[in-house]
């Protein structure tokens, strides 16, 4: 077509004209830009939501734990405890399960199994919040508590510490429930980010190890994972980002209970995603939604350091990888 | 005094192979430990979700309680819809933004700013973006729509999208560009004709990734397209859909709404497990 262009002479509009260039790239920009002003809108519609709270209580919001919509009186101590705690059981449980698989996919599977096996621990990230969620409820919940909490409190009844952790109703839902199926959900984040880092270990530095005769273990321990050991810690800051944000799971299986009556961790609590979810169609116009908004940009603002820290981390080891190469 | 280092040695040998077995047994175990949970769940999914599915799911309005029959029909079209329409408003901008930062703002302060910010969006709570269309959208219009759901579904398409994009973007060879440059091709149409053709199976993959994640998303609608128990395809009305219907029908006492639930967790997964599998495919057998 362009030599029929050419016998005919040359057209007057295939002279390159500027403008589609500019156009395009201001487009692109545009969009690029979409994305920031997305980030700003999010924080200073939550900050603008939250005035009304943010005036009443400042800080001290923090360290309330009085939330009584009748009486018009909030402090989202309750939920920023039930938040941390399951993302902390959700961790104690992951960390360690993620490294296994991570260790499992990297180094013992035979080849044809690595790609199926990473494939289902995908698939696992891959299922929506509320199947986990509603399984937990109905099916998980009242296994856990006839053939785990019963026990447990059998076992540690009248020991201090121990004793008081596992008080409450052992019915299946709160804050231990929660932090389990957290646990299942963010151990596919977890697991991917250990098993793409360790990957990235020069095989000179694993061979060297196993040459001196290291068993696999000891090469992991003390080879792979000192080396990527920032690479490990941003995923489990993404792990943990995940979990804090985490809303229908949690919302189904921690009870909705505005509760801090003891440490137990069998006891129905409440989460700031789950208040959130449970109250806010609800809440009337004022303090109510405003202090649910207030709660809302709590989260934002610890997920934000989170998975800030946790893409710092990651980029870090990024670059070192370059450096080393 | 030889004998007793030799048997120290064993020893200590010896050790080190009980610790390395124990070790490798235990990643063993959480192998099947992670395996385990993804049969588990698909497994009671499957049997109590294709006990609920009959054809009046597909046709019959969501039921009162304790009602005899009764579907999800509206509850399937208002997720169909809201999710498309999400997914075609989502993205283009996602791919544009992503092309800014696979070709043009690669190496400027702009770029690895919206890449750092882009990251952090990917993981945000997705209950964030409910509150922000909530506070922007159906605060103002003094109603809840099946437009804020739109909105807020798209806003977690565009981090998805921009993210595999620029992957995909970054994976074509560079001597493509600079041949294309050669002819004196300008820029805008060697993206689009080179640079995105040559990855459009990895960005396509990136689009069904975003679907899959929004087709299960349940916080980000609870108060922008909050529900509907009708049949109602008006925008700007409360919307029904499915995940929020199911979150509705699991925590009620009513056996009749719990089996509906189930059925519908059954067609989320089903749904949701299929485009990634898809997408997989797909990305493997163009690449």
């Amino acid at each position: 077509m362009q030599r029929a262009d050419l016998s005919s002479g040359p057209q007057p509009q295939r002279r390159v004209s500027p403008w589609p260039d500019r156009l395009f790239a201001f487009l692109a920009l545009a969009a690029a830009l979409a994305t920031l002003a997305l980030l700003a809108g999010i924080l200073i519609s939550l900050v603008v939501g939250a005035a009304p709270a943010i005036r009443e209580y400042g800080l001290s919001f923090l360290w309330r734990s009085e939330w009584d919509p009748v009486q018009d009186r909030y402090g989202g101590l309750v939920m920023i405890y039930g938040t941390l705690v399951t993302s902390l059981i959700a961790l104690l449980i992951a960390v360690p399960v993620s490294f296994g698989i991570a260790l499992f996919l990297t180094e013992l599977s035979p080849a044809w199994l690595k790609r199926p096996l990473g494939i289902a621990i995908e698939l696992l990230a891959a299922v929506p919040s509320i199947v986990y969620g509603m399984w937990g409820l109905l099916v998980f919940g009242p296994l856990l508590a006839t053939y785990v909490q019963q026990p447990l409190q059998a076992a540690f009844n009248g020991v201090p510490v121990l004793g008081a952790l596992v008080s409450g109703p052992p019915v299946g839902i709160g804050l231990l429930s929660a932090g389990i199926i957290l646990a299942i959900m963010i151990i596919p984040f977890i697991a991917s980010v250990m098993r793409d880092v360790f990957e990235v270990t020069p095989p000179m530095l694993k061979e060297s190890a196993y040459g001196l005769g290291s068993t696999t273990w000891e090469v992991v321990w003390r080879v792979v994972l000192p080396f990527t050991k920032t690479g490990v810690i941003g995923g489990v800051m993404l792990g943990l980002g995940r979990a804090l944000g985490e809303t229908m799971a949690v919302t189904f299986v921690i009870g909705n209970m505005n509760q801090l009556n003891s440490i137990s961790l069998f006891e129905a609590a409440n989460s700031i995603t789950s208040a959130l979810a449970n109250e806010f169609a609800e809440a009337g116009e004022g303090l109510h939604q405003a202090s649910l908004i207030y709660l809302g940009l709590v989260l934002f603002f610890i997920t934000f350091v989170v998975l800030s820290f946790s893409k710092l981390l990651l980029a870090r080891l990024k670059k070192g990888e370059g450096a080393r190469t | 005094m030889s004998l007793s280092f030799d048997a120290g040695r064993l020893a200590m040998h010896r050790r080190r192979k009980r610790t390395n077995r124990i070790a490798l047994a235990l990643a063993m175990a959480a192998m099947v430990f992670g395996v385990f949970w993804l049969v588990w769940i698909l497994i009671e999914t499957a049997r109590l979700g294709i006990g609920g599915l009959t054809l009046a799911t597909f046709t019959q309005m969501t039921p009162a309680p304790q009602a005899e029959d009764g579907g999800l029909a509206n509850a399937i079209f208002g997720s169909l819809l809201m999710v498309s329409l999400a997914t075609a408003i989502g993205t283009p901008i996602g791919i544009l933004a992503g092309v800014y930062l696979a070709e043009y703002g690669q190496r400027s302060w702009l770029g690895a700013t919206t890449r750092f910010i882009n990251d952090i969006l990917l993981s945000a709570p997705s209950i964030v973006i409910g509150l922000f269309v909530y506070t922007v959208v159906v605060a103002r219009m003094k109603t809840f729509s099946g437009f804020a759901g739109v909105l807020a579904l798209a806003l977690i398409v565009i981090p998805v999208v921009i993210r595999t994009t620029e992957n995909m973007l970054a994976l074509v060879p560079n001597a493509l560009r600079e041949a294309a440059y050669a002819l004196g091709t300008p820029k805008w149409k060697v993206i689009v004709t080179i640079t995105l053709k040559a990855a459009r199976a990895g960005v396509l993959t990136g689009v069904l990734l975003a679907l899959a994640r929004i087709a299960g998303e349940t916080a980000p609608l609870l108060f922008t397209a909050l529900s509907n128990q009708f049949w109602s395809p008006n925008l700007g009305h409360p919307m029904a859909s499915l995940p929020v219907t199911i979150f509705k029908f699991a925590m009620s006492p009513y056996e009749n709404w719990q089996k509906l639930a189930w059925a519908g967790v059954f067609l989320i997964t089903l749904g949701v497990l299929a485009l990634n599998i898809l997408a997989r495919v797909f990305f493997r057998n163009k690449i």
